[in-house]
Protein backbone atom coordinates (compact mmCIF):
# COMPACT_ATOMS: atom_id res chain seq x y z
CA UNK A 1 0.00 0.00 0.00
CA UNK A 2 1.64 3.25 -1.17
CA UNK A 3 -1.03 5.52 0.20
CA UNK A 4 -4.13 5.26 2.36
CA UNK A 5 -6.19 6.96 -0.36
CA UNK A 6 -5.97 5.52 -3.88
CA UNK A 7 -8.38 6.88 -6.56
CA UNK A 8 -8.62 3.36 -7.99
CA UNK A 9 -10.16 2.20 -4.70
CA UNK A 10 -13.30 4.24 -5.30
CA UNK A 11 -14.68 1.69 -7.76
CA UNK A 12 -14.16 -0.99 -5.10
CA UNK A 13 -16.78 0.59 -2.86
CA UNK A 14 -19.17 -2.27 -3.64
CA UNK A 15 -16.64 -4.70 -2.10
CA UNK A 16 -17.99 -3.61 1.26
CA UNK A 17 -20.77 -6.15 0.53
CA UNK A 18 -18.31 -9.00 0.99
CA UNK A 19 -18.96 -10.86 4.24
CA UNK A 20 -22.06 -8.77 5.02
CA UNK A 21 -24.18 -8.79 1.83
CA UNK A 22 -27.57 -8.31 3.48
CA UNK A 23 -26.44 -5.19 5.28
CA UNK A 24 -24.79 -3.83 2.11
CA UNK A 25 -27.97 -4.48 0.13
CA UNK A 26 -29.97 -2.48 2.64
CA UNK A 27 -27.40 0.32 2.61
CA UNK A 28 -27.12 0.60 -1.19
CA UNK A 29 -30.87 0.35 -1.62
CA UNK A 30 -31.26 3.23 0.83
CA UNK A 31 -28.39 5.15 -0.79
CA UNK A 32 -29.91 4.90 -4.27
CA UNK A 33 -33.33 5.92 -2.96
CA UNK A 34 -31.86 8.95 -1.22
CA UNK A 35 -30.28 10.24 -4.43
CA UNK A 36 -33.32 9.67 -6.66
CA UNK A 37 -35.31 12.71 -7.78
CA UNK A 38 -37.80 13.69 -5.10
CA UNK A 39 -38.80 16.97 -3.51
CA UNK A 40 -35.19 17.91 -4.26
CA UNK A 41 -33.78 17.41 -7.75
CA UNK A 42 -30.89 15.02 -8.40
CA UNK A 43 -28.71 18.07 -9.12
CA UNK A 44 -29.57 19.67 -5.77
CA UNK A 45 -28.87 16.40 -3.95
CA UNK A 46 -25.53 16.05 -5.71
CA UNK A 47 -24.61 19.60 -4.63
CA UNK A 48 -25.53 18.80 -1.01
CA UNK A 49 -23.42 15.63 -1.23
CA UNK A 50 -20.52 17.66 -2.62
CA UNK A 51 -20.79 20.11 0.26
CA UNK A 52 -20.98 17.35 2.89
CA UNK A 53 -18.03 15.60 1.25
CA UNK A 54 -15.95 18.73 1.80
CA UNK A 55 -17.17 19.10 5.36
CA UNK A 56 -16.14 15.48 6.01
CA UNK A 57 -13.01 15.98 3.88
CA UNK A 58 -13.56 12.59 2.27
CA UNK A 59 -11.40 12.34 -0.89
CA UNK A 60 -13.51 9.52 -2.34
CA UNK A 61 -16.70 11.53 -1.88
CA UNK A 62 -15.14 14.71 -3.29
CA UNK A 63 -14.04 12.77 -6.37
CA UNK A 64 -17.42 11.08 -6.78
CA UNK A 65 -19.57 14.16 -6.25
CA UNK A 66 -17.48 16.59 -8.26
CA UNK A 67 -18.12 14.32 -11.22
CA UNK A 68 -21.65 13.59 -9.97
CA UNK A 69 -22.55 17.27 -9.69
CA UNK A 70 -21.28 17.96 -13.21
CA UNK A 71 -23.13 14.94 -14.58
CA UNK A 72 -26.34 16.17 -12.98
CA UNK A 73 -25.94 19.51 -14.74
CA UNK A 74 -24.53 21.65 -11.92
CA UNK A 75 -22.32 24.54 -12.96
CA UNK A 76 -18.91 25.27 -11.46
CA UNK A 77 -20.49 28.48 -10.12
CA UNK A 78 -23.09 26.47 -8.18
CA UNK A 79 -20.49 23.98 -6.95
CA UNK A 80 -18.24 26.76 -5.71
CA UNK A 81 -21.15 28.46 -3.92
CA UNK A 82 -21.96 25.13 -2.24
CA UNK A 83 -18.40 25.02 -0.86
CA UNK A 84 -18.80 28.52 0.52
CA UNK A 85 -21.85 27.29 2.40
CA UNK A 86 -19.56 24.67 3.96
CA UNK A 87 -17.00 27.34 4.76
CA UNK A 88 -19.62 29.61 6.30
CA UNK A 89 -21.14 26.87 8.45
CA UNK A 90 -17.77 25.48 9.54
CA UNK A 91 -16.50 28.95 10.33
CA UNK A 92 -19.80 29.94 11.90
CA UNK A 93 -19.82 26.81 14.05
CA UNK A 94 -16.37 27.70 15.38
CA UNK A 95 -17.30 31.31 16.05
CA UNK A 96 -20.63 30.32 17.63
CA UNK A 97 -18.63 28.34 20.19
CA UNK A 98 -17.03 31.63 21.07
CA UNK A 99 -20.06 32.10 23.28
CA UNK A 100 -18.68 29.33 25.50
CA UNK A 101 -15.25 30.91 25.44
CA UNK A 102 -16.72 34.22 26.52
CA UNK A 103 -18.87 32.66 29.25
CA UNK A 104 -15.90 30.73 30.69
CA UNK A 105 -13.57 33.69 30.40
CA UNK A 106 -16.10 35.99 32.07
CA UNK A 107 -16.31 33.54 34.97
CA UNK A 108 -12.52 33.30 35.30
CA UNK A 109 -11.59 36.91 34.77
CA UNK A 110 -11.82 39.49 37.50
CA UNK B 1 -13.69 -5.08 -24.48
CA UNK B 2 -14.50 -3.86 -28.01
CA UNK B 3 -17.95 -2.45 -28.69
CA UNK B 4 -18.65 -5.36 -31.02
CA UNK B 5 -17.81 -7.89 -28.32
CA UNK B 6 -20.00 -6.06 -25.81
CA UNK B 7 -22.91 -6.37 -28.26
CA UNK B 8 -22.21 -10.10 -28.63
CA UNK B 9 -22.06 -10.54 -24.87
CA UNK B 10 -25.60 -9.15 -24.68
CA UNK B 11 -26.76 -11.19 -27.71
CA UNK B 12 -27.25 -8.00 -29.69
CA UNK B 13 -26.45 -7.02 -33.27
CA UNK B 14 -26.23 -3.51 -34.66
CA UNK B 15 -28.16 -3.66 -37.92
CA UNK B 16 -29.82 -1.04 -40.07
CA UNK B 17 -33.55 -0.43 -39.83
CA UNK B 18 -35.73 1.51 -42.30
CA UNK B 19 -33.92 4.73 -43.25
CA UNK B 20 -35.85 7.80 -42.15
CA UNK B 21 -33.25 10.56 -41.81
CA UNK B 22 -30.73 12.03 -44.20
CA UNK B 23 -27.92 13.89 -42.47
CA UNK B 24 -25.85 16.14 -44.69
CA UNK B 25 -22.42 17.22 -43.49
CA UNK B 26 -21.66 20.19 -45.73
CA UNK B 27 -18.04 20.56 -44.62
CA UNK B 28 -15.69 21.18 -41.74
CA UNK B 29 -15.16 24.93 -42.15
CA UNK B 30 -16.27 26.64 -38.93
CA UNK B 31 -15.69 29.99 -37.25
CA UNK B 32 -15.10 28.26 -33.89
CA UNK B 33 -12.67 25.56 -32.70
CA UNK B 34 -14.69 23.99 -29.88
CA UNK B 35 -12.79 21.63 -27.62
CA UNK B 36 -15.51 19.02 -27.75
CA UNK B 37 -15.73 18.87 -31.55
CA UNK B 38 -15.62 15.27 -32.80
CA UNK B 39 -14.92 16.48 -36.33
CA UNK B 40 -11.93 18.74 -35.59
CA UNK B 41 -13.79 21.46 -37.47
CA UNK B 42 -12.54 25.05 -37.39
CA UNK B 43 -11.32 28.06 -39.34
CA UNK B 44 -8.31 26.04 -40.49
CA UNK B 45 -10.51 23.53 -42.36
CA UNK B 46 -11.33 24.16 -46.00
CA UNK B 47 -13.59 21.14 -46.72
CA UNK B 48 -16.83 22.38 -48.24
CA UNK B 49 -19.54 20.73 -50.31
CA UNK B 50 -19.20 21.74 -53.97
CA UNK B 51 -22.15 23.00 -56.06
CA UNK B 52 -21.99 19.72 -58.01
CA UNK B 53 -22.34 17.56 -54.88
CA UNK B 54 -25.10 19.86 -53.59
CA UNK B 55 -26.97 19.08 -56.82
CA UNK B 56 -26.42 15.34 -56.36
CA UNK B 57 -27.67 15.50 -52.74
CA UNK B 58 -30.77 17.42 -53.85
CA UNK B 59 -31.49 14.88 -56.58
CA UNK B 60 -31.09 12.01 -54.08
CA UNK B 61 -33.39 13.68 -51.55
CA UNK B 62 -36.05 14.12 -54.23
CA UNK B 63 -35.85 10.45 -55.26
CA UNK B 64 -36.37 9.10 -51.71
CA UNK B 65 -38.57 10.36 -48.92
CA UNK B 66 -36.88 11.23 -45.64
CA UNK B 67 -39.07 12.30 -42.75
CA UNK B 68 -36.14 14.35 -41.41
CA UNK B 69 -33.24 16.01 -43.18
CA UNK B 70 -30.51 17.30 -40.91
CA UNK B 71 -27.83 19.70 -42.15
CA UNK B 72 -24.63 19.82 -40.11
CA UNK B 73 -20.92 20.68 -40.39
CA UNK B 74 -18.66 22.54 -39.42
CA UNK B 75 -20.84 25.60 -39.54
CA UNK B 76 -23.42 25.12 -42.32
CA UNK B 77 -23.87 28.90 -42.53
CA UNK B 78 -20.40 29.18 -44.09
CA UNK B 79 -21.49 27.16 -47.14
CA UNK B 80 -22.40 29.57 -49.96
CA UNK B 81 -24.77 26.94 -51.39
CA UNK B 82 -26.83 26.68 -48.18
CA UNK B 83 -29.78 28.78 -49.50
CA UNK B 84 -30.00 26.45 -52.51
CA UNK B 85 -30.01 23.41 -50.22
CA UNK B 86 -32.73 24.90 -48.01
CA UNK B 87 -34.96 25.79 -50.95
CA UNK B 88 -34.52 22.35 -52.51
CA UNK B 89 -34.91 20.27 -49.35
CA UNK B 90 -37.73 22.04 -47.49
CA UNK B 91 -40.49 20.91 -49.88
CA UNK B 92 -39.43 17.22 -49.83
CA UNK B 93 -39.19 16.51 -46.10
CA UNK B 94 -41.38 16.74 -43.02
CA UNK B 95 -38.68 18.33 -40.88
CA UNK B 96 -35.61 20.23 -42.06
CA UNK B 97 -33.04 20.83 -39.33
CA UNK B 98 -29.96 23.06 -39.50
CA UNK B 99 -27.38 22.70 -36.74
CA UNK B 100 -26.11 26.14 -35.78
CA UNK B 101 -23.33 27.27 -33.48
CA UNK B 102 -25.08 30.69 -33.12
CA UNK B 103 -21.94 32.72 -33.88
CA UNK B 104 -21.68 31.85 -37.59
CA UNK B 105 -25.33 32.81 -37.96
CA UNK B 106 -24.37 36.33 -36.90
CA UNK B 107 -21.73 36.72 -39.61
CA UNK B 108 -22.27 39.08 -42.57
CA UNK B 109 -22.40 36.15 -45.01
CA UNK B 110 -25.41 34.78 -43.06
CA UNK B 111 -27.42 38.02 -43.06
CA UNK B 112 -30.20 36.68 -45.29
CA UNK B 113 -30.32 33.21 -43.72
CA UNK B 114 -32.60 34.05 -40.81
CA UNK B 115 -35.39 35.07 -43.16
CA UNK B 116 -34.80 31.96 -45.26
CA UNK B 117 -34.97 29.75 -42.16
CA UNK B 118 -38.25 31.32 -41.18
CA UNK B 119 -39.66 31.11 -44.70
CA UNK B 120 -38.85 27.39 -45.00
CA UNK B 121 -39.91 26.62 -41.39
CA UNK B 122 -36.42 25.25 -40.69
CA UNK B 123 -35.86 23.80 -37.22
CA UNK B 124 -32.75 25.36 -35.70
CA UNK B 125 -30.69 23.09 -33.45
CA UNK B 126 -28.34 25.52 -31.71
CA UNK B 127 -25.31 24.43 -29.71
CA UNK B 128 -25.27 25.81 -26.19
CA UNK B 129 -23.17 23.51 -24.00
CA UNK B 130 -23.81 25.36 -20.75
CA UNK B 131 -26.21 27.93 -19.32
CA UNK B 132 -23.32 29.91 -17.82
CA UNK B 133 -20.67 31.92 -19.59
CA UNK B 134 -17.50 30.62 -17.96
CA UNK B 135 -18.01 26.95 -18.81
CA UNK B 136 -19.36 27.71 -22.27
CA UNK B 137 -16.40 29.93 -23.14
CA UNK B 138 -13.90 27.42 -21.74
CA UNK B 139 -15.16 25.05 -24.40
CA UNK B 140 -16.03 27.40 -27.27
CA UNK B 141 -13.77 30.42 -26.90
CA UNK B 142 -13.72 33.91 -25.47
CA UNK B 143 -16.65 36.16 -26.33
CA UNK B 144 -18.87 33.32 -27.55
CA UNK B 145 -21.28 33.50 -24.58
CA UNK B 146 -22.45 37.05 -25.27
CA UNK B 147 -22.60 36.41 -29.03
CA UNK B 148 -24.72 33.31 -28.39
CA UNK B 149 -27.11 35.18 -26.12
CA UNK B 150 -27.44 37.98 -28.67
CA UNK B 151 -28.32 35.53 -31.45
CA UNK B 152 -30.80 33.67 -29.24
CA UNK B 153 -32.52 37.00 -28.55
CA UNK B 154 -32.60 37.72 -32.30
CA UNK B 155 -34.11 34.28 -32.97
CA UNK B 156 -36.72 34.83 -30.25
CA UNK B 157 -37.54 38.22 -31.76
CA UNK B 158 -38.43 36.66 -35.12
CA UNK B 159 -40.50 33.95 -33.43
CA UNK B 160 -38.06 31.08 -32.97
CA UNK B 161 -38.57 29.34 -29.64
CA UNK B 162 -41.69 31.36 -28.89
CA UNK B 163 -44.80 29.42 -27.99
CA UNK B 164 -47.39 29.28 -30.75
CA UNK B 165 -45.04 30.41 -33.53
CA UNK B 166 -44.41 26.89 -34.87
CA UNK B 167 -40.75 27.87 -35.29
CA UNK B 168 -38.68 25.33 -33.39
CA UNK B 169 -35.53 26.40 -31.59
CA UNK B 170 -33.80 23.39 -30.08
CA UNK B 171 -30.84 23.93 -27.79
CA UNK B 172 -28.17 21.26 -27.88
CA UNK B 173 -26.10 20.83 -24.74
CA UNK B 174 -23.10 18.59 -24.37
CA UNK B 175 -21.00 18.28 -21.21
CA UNK B 176 -18.17 20.78 -20.90
CA UNK B 177 -15.62 18.07 -20.17
CA UNK B 178 -14.92 14.38 -19.60
CA UNK B 179 -18.14 13.40 -17.90
CA UNK B 180 -21.60 12.20 -18.87
CA UNK B 181 -24.53 14.46 -19.69
CA UNK B 182 -27.30 15.16 -17.18
CA UNK B 183 -30.77 13.74 -17.72
CA UNK B 184 -32.46 15.60 -20.55
CA UNK B 185 -35.64 16.63 -18.75
CA UNK B 186 -33.87 17.90 -15.62
CA UNK B 187 -31.27 19.73 -17.73
CA UNK B 188 -34.05 21.32 -19.76
CA UNK B 189 -35.71 22.63 -16.58
CA UNK B 190 -32.38 24.07 -15.45
CA UNK B 191 -31.64 25.74 -18.81
CA UNK B 192 -35.18 27.07 -19.08
CA UNK B 193 -34.93 28.60 -15.63
CA UNK B 194 -31.46 30.08 -16.15
CA UNK B 195 -32.04 31.49 -19.63
CA UNK B 196 -35.51 32.89 -19.03
CA UNK B 197 -34.87 34.24 -15.54
CA UNK B 198 -31.49 35.80 -16.23
CA UNK B 199 -31.71 36.64 -19.92
CA UNK B 200 -35.35 36.54 -21.04
CA UNK B 201 -34.59 33.83 -23.61
CA UNK B 202 -37.01 31.02 -24.46
CA UNK B 203 -36.56 27.86 -26.51
CA UNK B 204 -38.60 24.87 -27.65
CA UNK B 205 -36.68 21.94 -26.19
CA UNK B 206 -33.24 21.05 -24.92
CA UNK B 207 -31.34 18.04 -26.23
CA UNK B 208 -28.48 16.61 -24.18
CA UNK B 209 -25.64 14.90 -26.01
CA UNK B 210 -22.60 12.97 -24.83
CA UNK B 211 -19.18 14.04 -26.04
CA UNK B 212 -17.95 11.47 -28.54
CA UNK B 213 -14.27 10.51 -28.18
CA UNK B 214 -13.19 11.45 -31.68
CA UNK B 215 -11.43 14.38 -33.31
CA UNK B 216 -10.42 17.33 -31.17
CA UNK B 217 -12.23 15.99 -28.12
CA UNK B 218 -10.25 12.74 -28.25
CA UNK B 219 -7.00 14.69 -28.59
CA UNK B 220 -7.96 16.69 -25.50
CA UNK B 221 -8.84 13.50 -23.60
CA UNK B 222 -5.40 12.11 -24.45
CA UNK B 223 -3.44 15.25 -23.60
CA UNK B 224 -5.32 15.83 -20.33
CA UNK B 225 -4.93 12.24 -19.13
CA UNK B 226 -8.71 11.67 -19.24
CA UNK B 227 -9.00 9.18 -22.10
CA UNK B 228 -8.74 5.96 -20.11
CA UNK B 229 -11.13 7.09 -17.39
CA UNK B 230 -13.63 8.53 -19.87
CA UNK B 231 -13.67 5.39 -21.98
CA UNK B 232 -14.15 3.31 -18.83
CA UNK B 233 -17.08 5.53 -17.84
CA UNK B 234 -18.68 5.15 -21.27
CA UNK B 235 -18.13 1.38 -21.45
CA UNK B 236 -19.20 0.91 -17.83
CA UNK B 237 -22.43 2.76 -18.58
CA UNK B 238 -23.35 0.49 -21.51
CA UNK B 239 -27.14 0.19 -21.54
CA UNK B 240 -28.36 -2.60 -23.85
CA UNK B 241 -31.82 -1.01 -24.00
CA UNK B 242 -30.40 1.87 -26.06
CA UNK B 243 -29.21 -0.22 -29.01
CA UNK B 244 -32.55 -0.48 -30.82
CA UNK B 245 -32.90 3.32 -30.74
CA UNK B 246 -29.44 4.22 -32.04
CA UNK B 247 -29.50 6.82 -34.80
CA UNK B 248 -27.08 4.90 -37.04
CA UNK B 249 -29.90 2.37 -37.64
CA UNK B 250 -32.13 4.92 -39.36
CA UNK B 251 -29.69 7.63 -40.50
CA UNK B 252 -27.88 7.96 -43.75
CA UNK B 253 -25.05 10.46 -43.50
CA UNK B 254 -23.46 12.04 -46.55
CA UNK B 255 -20.20 13.96 -46.40
CA UNK B 256 -19.15 17.06 -48.35
CA UNK B 257 -17.70 14.86 -51.10
CA UNK B 258 -20.92 12.87 -51.48
CA UNK B 259 -19.78 9.69 -49.73
CA UNK B 260 -22.11 7.77 -47.43
CA UNK B 261 -21.87 6.73 -43.78
CA UNK B 262 -24.29 5.37 -41.17
CA UNK B 263 -23.76 8.34 -38.85
CA UNK B 264 -21.66 11.47 -38.43
CA UNK B 265 -19.33 9.67 -35.99
CA UNK B 266 -18.51 6.92 -38.47
CA UNK B 267 -17.95 9.76 -40.94
CA UNK B 268 -15.50 11.40 -38.54
CA UNK B 269 -13.63 8.14 -38.04
CA UNK B 270 -13.61 7.20 -41.73
CA UNK B 271 -15.82 4.09 -41.49
CA UNK B 272 -18.09 4.20 -44.57
CA UNK B 273 -21.58 2.77 -44.90
CA UNK B 274 -21.33 -0.89 -45.92
CA UNK B 275 -17.58 -0.90 -45.29
CA UNK B 276 -16.69 0.58 -48.70
CA UNK B 277 -17.07 4.04 -50.18
CA UNK B 278 -20.44 4.52 -51.89
CA UNK B 279 -21.16 7.84 -53.59
CA UNK B 280 -24.62 9.34 -53.29
CA UNK B 281 -24.95 9.61 -57.09
CA UNK B 282 -24.44 5.85 -57.43
CA UNK B 283 -26.92 4.72 -54.78
CA UNK B 284 -29.93 3.12 -56.52
CA UNK B 285 -32.05 2.79 -53.36
CA UNK B 286 -31.95 3.22 -49.64
CA UNK B 287 -29.93 0.74 -47.56
CA UNK B 288 -31.61 -2.59 -46.92
CA UNK B 289 -32.81 -3.13 -43.35
CA UNK B 290 -30.69 -5.80 -41.70
CA UNK B 291 -27.37 -4.72 -43.18
CA UNK B 292 -24.47 -4.42 -40.73
CA UNK B 293 -23.17 -1.11 -39.35
CA UNK B 294 -19.44 -0.57 -38.74
CA UNK B 295 -18.57 0.22 -35.11
CA UNK B 296 -15.70 1.60 -33.03
CA UNK B 297 -14.94 2.26 -29.36
CA UNK B 298 -16.62 5.68 -29.70
CA UNK B 299 -19.97 3.89 -30.14
CA UNK B 300 -20.02 3.49 -26.35
CA UNK B 301 -20.84 7.22 -26.21
CA UNK B 302 -24.24 6.53 -27.79
CA UNK B 303 -25.10 3.62 -25.48
CA UNK B 304 -23.99 5.01 -22.10
CA UNK B 305 -26.72 5.59 -19.55
CA UNK B 306 -29.81 6.96 -21.23
CA UNK B 307 -28.06 6.77 -24.60
CA UNK B 308 -28.22 9.52 -27.20
CA UNK B 309 -28.83 10.32 -30.81
CA UNK B 310 -28.55 13.61 -32.67
CA UNK B 311 -32.11 14.07 -31.43
CA UNK B 312 -31.01 13.90 -27.80
CA UNK B 313 -31.46 11.16 -25.22
CA UNK B 314 -32.90 7.84 -26.38
CA UNK B 315 -34.45 7.48 -22.97
CA UNK B 316 -34.47 9.90 -20.11
CA UNK B 317 -34.01 6.98 -17.74
CA UNK B 318 -30.61 6.31 -16.30
CA UNK B 319 -29.02 2.93 -16.86
CA UNK B 320 -29.45 0.47 -14.05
Amino acid sequence: MDTYYDPNDLVKFADIAKDAPQLADKFFSYYNAVFAEGALTEREKALIALAVAHALQCPYCIDAYTRGSLEKGASLEEMTEALHVVGAIRGGASLAHGVQMRKIAEKLLQ
Amino acid sequence: MTFGNTLKKHNLELLRDETTTLQINVGLACDLSCRHCHQDAGPHRSERMSPEVVGEVLAFARRHHFSTIDITGGAPELLPELPRLLAGLAPVTDQLIVRANLTALAGPEAASLLELYRKHRVTIAASLPASNGSQLEAQRGSGVWQQSLAMLRTLNAIGYGREGSGLELLLVSNPTGAFLAPGQSSAERKFRGDLERRHGITFTNLLTLVNVPLGRFRSWLESSGNLEGYMATLAGGFNPATVTGLMCRTFLSVDWNGYLYDCDFNLASGKPHGGIHHHIRDLAGLPEPGSAIPTGDYCYACTAGAGFTCGGSISDREAV
